[in-house]
């Protein structure tokens, strides 16, 4: 009874934390106050953390850069809580158009001038200092690697649905077939996908990506591809016991055809195990797909996934190790909480755990 | 049992047809060349280069003459390495794939096949959960993230291990790579070895060696005779992925094995080298499931029998 309720407990947990890792990557990056390609090119590489930006240690680069830019220096800077307190000098008068640089910057908002001296060669300017937070750092480029991770989740998510969808397609249909076909024509498809098992089937992805330019609908087609196989075995073991059950005797006594009896009768008794494959399927789609986009074959930029912010993190590793941490935990949590799901059904529909 | 030997052998044939018709054609009929560099060649002297490598005859005569090269043994001359034979490729890029799997293939056997027995034995204690628990999440973590984190706790924060590279009879430059490769088949073969013995103990036998009082150890060694078949059938096609080299792992940690060369191959167009690679993998993959087969056979006498 405990054993069971153990058993019910971490399928609960797993598809509680799917169903908010989901919910996350569908609506986070609304809530998350930046867009997944946006730039801040002075908050770049930043390691997570709940602390406002930009810091002290940020804030003094930054405006060197800005004064420079507006031919001016830094005479005396002085933070009072979210305002700045900046005096800026030059040789020549300082064009006050060129204060626009202050609110390009992302960092600051728009000034005011408090007082001109030295016939507008010294400003003294009241500068806003904008808040914003990255909860899980920046990447090389100064995008927010949380709202990035939750937008890549998306693609991530939807890449591991899809092929498996099209593999239990391709499986069901064709294990269900020759099941129910039977005799030479069963040996001889089974046969087939025999020869196909021995197939080094990871090489001729990356051949197939490689050499026909990566895209989205590729890897995907080619995921399925390779992962049909073990659904057509599991559906044909299933479909020959069926097949001789009073029921579908039955059907076929009353003039039901192949096809008709295969989808009304065969396929839906064979469910609960190819729900238990399909589960178990999902993460080593995830896992291909991210293995495919971490060595450049998958996805590509401006799109992203778990495996093309890994890959960015492996390269920064040594700078910037937050860059790894935030997808790699992201992907893991989702590829344990499928994997345990799995499980977790498997031993549910077990007759022989009772 | 010869027979079988032959007759899995045969069927091995047509697999590798296949095998090199799909490779040969799929690299042909897409766009791009061997020879396509940033600055494009001049055409005639591009002209020269496809008549030396005999690129511009029928596709169809290229590929029986590659057949026929094949079936004296020759494997062709790479066309990125420049006066190298892809043969030649092979047999440098293969011992270093080939130490890097066989040590990987150990680890995982000796950790992955203990712990599922302590496990098993240990059914739904403490122990046994979290041997579970550690199982899925070894296979949950991908090696292009366990590599990394090594790298950084062993290479840079430690100093014990190189980063990555190679050099000739250092071992030290394997045991990052090997743990990397190993990890996730030890969680895979932990968890196959719980359920096949754990089903072995549940089985009439067992409970009757037990009921006469045989000793727990001799009756766990019988069981596990048994239990290993299931493991060991699951052993060949590991035994290849592992062998042939983990792409990544070899990318990730500089390791000049066939896996890296594979890559190289596809991105440079080197038709032949990629092929060389291909039909290696798939030889053997073919002969490791047999010998998977032979070594049931052997541990399973009602499979002797049939044969």
């Amino acid at each position: 009874m405990i054993r069971r309720l153990a058993r019910a407990r971490s399928v609960v947990v797993s598809l509680v934390v799917l169903g908010l890792l989901a919910l996350a990557c569908l609506l986070g990056p609304a809530f998350t106050g930046h867009e997944p390609d946006r730039f801040y090119p002075d908050l770049r590489q930043l390691s997570a953390g709940l602390t406002a930006q930009p810091d002290d240690a940020h804030l003094k680069p930054a405006l060197q850069r800005i004064a420079f830019r507006m031919r001016a220096r830094v005479a005396a800077s002085e933070r009072e809580g979210d305002r700045l307190r900046l005096t800026l000098a030059a040789d020549q008068p300082i064009d006050r158009r060129s204060l626009v640089y202050l609110p390009r910057s992302d960092l600051f908002g728009p000034p005011s001038v408090v007082a001109e001296e030295e016939d507008g060669r010294r400003l003294v300017l009241d500068v806003p200092i904008r808040h914003l937070r990255f909860l899980l750092g920046t990447d090389v480029h100064g995008r927010d690697l949380l709202t990035r991770s939750l937008v890549a989740g998306r693609v991530s998510l939807a890449v591991g649905l899809t092929a498996t969808l099209v593999a239990l397609l391709i499986g069901v249909g064709y294990g269900a077939a020759a099941g129910y076909a039977g005799g030479a024509v069963d040996a001889a498809m089974m046969r087939a996908v025999d020869a196909l098992y021995a197939l080094p089937f990871v090489f001729f992805v990356i051949l197939l990506l490689v050499f026909f330019r990566a895209s989205l609908v590729l890897m995907l087609l080619a995921i399925a591809a390779v992962e049909w196989l073990d659904m057509a075995r599991i559906v044909r073991a299933q479909t020959l016991s069926l097949r001789e059950r009073d029921f579908v005797r039955a059907a076929r006594a009353l003039g039901r055809s192949a096809g008709g009896i295969v989808l009304r009768h065969i396929v839906p008794n064979t469910l609960g195990p190819v729900a238990v494959a399909a589960t178990l399927l999902v993460p080593r789609v995830i896992l291909l797909e991210s293995f495919l986009s971490f060595l450049g074959l998958g996805v590509q930029e401006p799109q992203t996934s778990w495996g093309v912010l890994i890959a960015e993190g492996a390269r920064a590793i040594e700078a910037a190790p937050h860059m790894l941490a935030a997808p790699a935990f992201f992907l893991i949590a989702t590829l344990v909480s499928l994997n345990l799901l799995g499980d977790g059904l498997a031993d549910a529909l077990d007759p022989r755990a009772a | 049992m010869i027979g079988l030997v032959l007759r899995r052998l045969g069927q091995g044939v047509p697999t590798l047809l296949a095998v090199v018709a799909l490779s040969f054609f799929l690299m042909r009929l897409a766009p791009g060349g061997p020879f396509d560099l940033e600055r494009p060649l001049s055409p005639a002297a591009m002209e020269n280069l496809r008549k030396v490598y005999g690129l511009d005859r029928p596709l169809i005569a290229q590929f029986g003459s590659y057949l026929a090269a094949l079936a004296r043994g020759d494997l062709g001359p790479s066309f990125s390495f420049r006066d190298m034979s892809v043969a030649g490729l092979i047999a440098r890029g293969l011992p270093v794939s080939a130490t890097l799997g066989a040590l990987a293939l150990v680890v995982a056997c000796v950790f992955g096949i203990g712990l599922g027995c302590i496990a098993a034995l240990r059914r739904d204690g403490w122990i046994d959960r979290a041997i579970g628990l550690g199982a899925a999440l070894t296979l949950s973590l991908p090696s292009f993230v366990v590599a990394p984190l090594l790298q950084i706790a062993f290479g840079l924060t430690l100093r014990w291990l190189p980063l990555s590279g190679w050099e000739e009879g250092d071992p030290r430059h394997l045991i990052l790579p090997v743990v990397t490769l190993a990890l996730p088949q030890v969680g895979a073969l932990a968890r196959l070895t719980r359920a096949s013995l754990g089903e072995v103990l549940r089985t009439q036998p067992v409970r009757t060696m037990r009921a006469f009082g045989l000793p727990p150890a001799l009756v766990t060694r019988h069981a596990l005779r048994g239990a290993l078949l299931p493991v060991v059938a699951y052993l060949g096609p590991l035994a290849a992925a592992l062998l042939t080299g983990s792409v990544v792992v070899e990318t990730i940690f500089g390791l000049p094995g066939i896996g890296r060369y594979f890559v190289e191959g596809a991105v440079n167009r080197d038709y032949t080298l990629v092929m060389g690679v291909v039909l290696l993998v798939a030889v053997l993959v073919i002969v490791l499931n047999l010998a998977a087969d032979l070594a049931c056979a052997w541990l399973d006498p009602r499979l002797r029998a049939g044969t």
